[in-house]
């Protein structure tokens, strides 16, 4: 392989598009109501196919026969490198648009620069992407409002989902070595230098939801290593159900 | 955007105007703006296609059509997806602009009305049923991906509309 690197770089934020894709593909169907499984399910489109994006890429610089699909189906778990926060199931709808939200802020705060990229083909990938994301955006910020501000079940249910998501935000900014190495060659961003105004601008929105943010000193994180949590192999039976029993089996 | 900024040999036009979206079927590619470039080399036609959305099913569907519009005439295709410049709403052309009122979606606002009627509730798109601007939005996403759902206040028709992408 040419650059293990960039490849290596590539997946890492693929896989963040890949597994949130999939979480919100679950809720076709099943959402609360039909304007929301529309807009879950299309917040999922736009997120799968910048998948498909950055994985052609990485199949055409891998300099092995592979394709996109063998990518996103024939890896094990341990190989996936997305950040633990996106592959948290959907709890309740507050915990959608609460995973949603705290990860469209950092997604767009990374395409923003990504699309400065040295590299032609992600820079592209990341302008696209900006203007999907930024739609993405503002649908998640708009329900953590008006759940956050609304009666006191939807204020409750909104702070249980908050609470218990913002552990998995601050993985988002750990450096890898493929991240440090693509960052120097002004290829990559670099992740650690995006927290500070992450954080403000959720807090801000917190604070316009009437929701406190959580004071905690502990963070987990593992994902970026491959270290997921324990509903990630779920979530990758169902992913990968059709390759695995019908082995190369094409559309 | 016209031809020539687009590049197509203008001896394939004809057949690529048979070619329609999938999705919004009284489109053709053409009108749409997503052919970006279109040569014919020995017998083979490279057509260059940008996705309106990164994943717009209806890219798979169009390299398929294309291939199926050409081989009458002996011809191959190779469609390659190219990604920059990003394609927005301002690529429809004005007839393809007028084909969608009359099948029914709302034509994209410019950009700052847009975001009057996605983010504030401004009464601005235009029923394509009765033409009145009493309309309200319904849900910012819509039955495809670059479209939204809109309820107009006085033939209480539900509608598509159009969103402005730059």
């Amino acid at each position: 392989m040419k650059s293990e690197h960039l490849y290596n770089y590539i997946l890492g934020i693929a896989d963040n598009s890949l597994i949130l894709g999939q979480r919100l593909g679950e809720l076709c169907g099943h959402g609360p109501s039909l304007e929301t499984d529309i807009a879950g399910t299309n917040i999922s489109l736009d997120l799968i196919g910048q998948t498909r994006s950055y994985y052609q890429y990485a199949a055409k610089i891998s300099g092995e026969n592979k394709t996109e699909d063998d990518i996103a189906f024939l890896r094990l778990e341990r190989h996936y490198k997305n950040v633990l926060l996106v592959e948290q199931p959907n709890t309740h709808f507050g915990y959608v648009m609460g995973r949603q939200y705290l990860f469209d802020v950092f997604h767009l705060l990374l395409l923003q620069e990504l699309q400065f990229s040295k590299d032609e083909t992600l820079a592209a990938i990341a302008k696209k992407g900006i203007k999907e994301v930024s739609y993405h955006k503002r649908f998640s910020g708009d329900w953590i409002k008006r759940l956050g501000d609304g009666t006191p079940e939807s204020t409750a249910k909104m702070q249980e989902a908050i609470d218990d998501l913002w552990p998995y935000t601050q993985e988002l900014f750990d450096m890898t070595a493929a991240d440090t190495a693509m960052a120097q060659k002004g290829i990559g961003v670099d992740v650690s230098k995006l927290k500070e105004s992450y954080y403000k601008e959720v807090t801000d929105l917190c604070e316009l939801a009437t929701l406190k943010v959580p004071q905690i000193a502990y963070f987990s994180r593992g994902g970026k290593k491959g270290v997921h949590s324990e509903h990630m192999g779920y979530l990758l039976a169902d992913l990968q159900y059709m390759q695995r029993t019908y082995p190369n089996m094409q559309w | 955007m016209t031809l020539t900024q687009i590049n197509i040999d203008t001896h394939l036009l004809p057949i690529l105007g048979q070619v329609s979206d999938p999705e919004i079927p009284v489109l053709t590619v053409l009108d749409l703006g997503v052919i970006r470039e279109a040569k014919e080399k020995d017998g083979t036609v490279y057509v260059k296609l940008t996705p309106t959305y990164s994943g717009c099913p209806a890219m798979d569907v169009i390299g398929d059509d294309l291939k199926i519009a050409f081989a009458p005439l002996g011809k191959k295709v190779e469609v390659e997806l190219v990604l920059a410049p990003a394609w927005s709403t301002d690529w429809i052309s004005e007839s393809g602009l007028q084909k969608m009122e009359i099948y029914g979606i709302a034509r994209p606002l410019s950009e700052s009305a847009d975001k009057d009627v996605l983010l504030a509730g401004a009464k601005k798109v235009i029923c394509p049923q009765c033409k009145s601007t009493n309309t309200h939005l319904v849900s910012q996403f819509g039955s495809t991906a670059c479209k939204a759902l809109f309820k107009c206040e006085a033939c209480l028709e539900p509608f598509d509309y159009f969103k402005c992408l730059k």
